[in-house]
């Protein structure tokens, strides 16, 4: 959706803090995450890895600085423009994969901020690899085959913005594989993409930068080496 | 037309995964059920105390039976996470609570089809007043019900005991809906007094709390 944007940046954040209680999920990141790169977090559990991308999808507020998404600080103005993955498929088990995706493209069809019209079910199923004419209820796909759904959906609405909270976890090698073919395409037509991933040597080839985060803050983020030993 | 577009894809989806689990409409069947088979066990009435007690039994069975459908109703879009991926959404989300609130309406209306001439049976029913008049007295009841129903339903969703939290909130807010549903139902089975005035209280009730639900629904949705 091209209302992106007049800005370098896909997210800048400014001394950002998560507060649950008096536990402190983010800590006063500060950081930028420029257009068109990909971004893959590593960090232990409970890092804030997760609460870092529920925050840029504008699913929870941040209790301290400023969150600027797309060019815009208000939340939820630019959701219409993200893509997000989370650890659960965000599908019903009970319909049909192309029944979950046919829904979700309804939401999003008569979106007025929307410039160009959103892939085709049936397309966006094949760009992940799975068949439009499974008639199984997602509920009885395998783990690979659901993530490759979840994703389906995610990209339905050709979103310019990508957070995936750990899309390779509990996934088949093939899946992985494929999976990494689409972010390969998205990361070049530009879109912007955070990954986070405990599986670094997967990610690592689609990579611009790795961002490291312990205990609630970004602690580096350097440009990836590509697999040539050149900077991306 | 956007709007009637997005709350139909809303409910035609709810429809058609209550079709495939059935867990709302079986649940709230075998209760209501239940509850009046064994309140017509307890009682032995003449014909004319069950006129001046049905009403209330009937609407009794009803609101608790609803309960098990609402609880029903926001679990499975916390099942997966759905209900990030709606909050995500650029669709409005006062559309996803009407759907919900028909869907739920449909399903209770299905059970009153179900239950009506059962009750009559049991309870040896012939109304004396206006009986047609029952046909705005259900679904004027079943609306307040439903409608208070989902969006408390939907605000004690991130609570750890929702399915206790439902009914403490849910039975006190539906008191005046109750008494006006249990009254003008009494005053048609019975005919000794006009249940016009419950009918019109009814009628007010759901206009007032439809109208703040939908108003309120975005924010209830997007608490964290």
């Amino acid at each position: 959706m091209s209302s992106v944007v007049n800005t370098t940046h896909a997210v800048q954040l400014h001394e950002v803090s998560k507060l649950y209680g008096s536990f402190a999920a983010l800590r006063k990141v500060t950081a930028e995450f420029a257009v068109g790169k990909c971004y893959v977090i590593l960090g232990q559990n409970g890092a804030g890895k997760s609460t870092l991308l529920r925050l840029i999808a504008g699913l929870i507020r941040p209790s301290f600085g400023i969150c600027s998404i797309l060019g815009s600080a208000e939340a939820g103005t630019m959701r219409h423009s993200i893509g997000y993955l989370s650890h659960a498929s965000m599908l019903y088990d009970e319909l049909t994969a192309m029944e979950n995706l046919r829904y979700s493209a309804r939401l999003y069809e008569d979106n007025s901020h929307s410039t160009t019209s959103l892939w085709q079910p049936e397309q966006v199923l094949a760009m992940v690899g799975l068949d439009a004419r499974l008639d199984r209820p997602v509920g009885k796909f395998s783990q690979g085959m659901r993530q490759r759904a979840a994703l389906a959906r995610v990209l339905m609405a050709k979103p310019e913005l990508l957070l995936l909270d750990e899309p390779f976890s509990n996934v088949d090698l093939a899946s992985s594989a494929q999976m990494l073919r689409v972010l390969a395409e998205l990361r070049a037509a530009r879109k912007t993409i955070l990954l986070t991933t405990h599986q670094p040597e997967l990610a690592r080839p689609i990579a611009d930068f790795i961002c490291t985060m312990h205990e609630g803050q970004i602690v580096s983020l350097e440009p990836a080496q590509s697999p040539e030993g050149r900077s991306a | 037309m956007t709007y009637v577009r997005i709350v139909w894809a809303h409910l035609a989806k709810d429809l058609r995964l209550e079709w495939r689990s059935k867990d709302a409409i079986n649940g709230m069947l075998f209760f209501s059920l239940l509850v009046v088979v064994l309140f017509s066990f307890a009682f032995d009435p003449t014909m004319a105390v069950s006129r001046q007690i049905s009403g209330g039994i009937l609407w009794v069975a009803l609101l608790f039976a609803s309960v098990t459908a609402l609880n029903q109703t926001w679990t499975r879009e916390l099942r997966h996470q759905v209900l990030d991926a709606q909050r995500m959404a650029p669709s409005p989300a006062s559309a996803l609570f009407l759907s919900k609130v028909l869907a739920n309406f449909l399903f209770v209306s299905m059970i009153q089809i179900v239950l009506g001439p059962l009750f009559i049976v049991f309870y040896n029913l012939r109304a004396i007043g206006q009986g047609w008049l029952m046909l705005l007295v259900l679904p004027l009841g079943t609306l307040a019900l439903v409608v208070n129903g989902t969006f408390f339903a939907a605000l004690s969703l991130r609570t750890r005991n929702r399915e206790m939290l439902l009914p403490l909130i849910l039975f006190p807010v539906s008191v005046p809906a109750l008494l006006a549903m249990v009254q003008s139902t009494t005053a048609i089975l019975t005919g000794e007094s006009d249940p016009g005035l419950w009918i019109r209280m009814l009628g007010g009730y759901d206009v007032i709390f439809l109208t703040l639900c939908l108003l309120l629904f975005e924010t209830i949705l997007g608490a964290e």
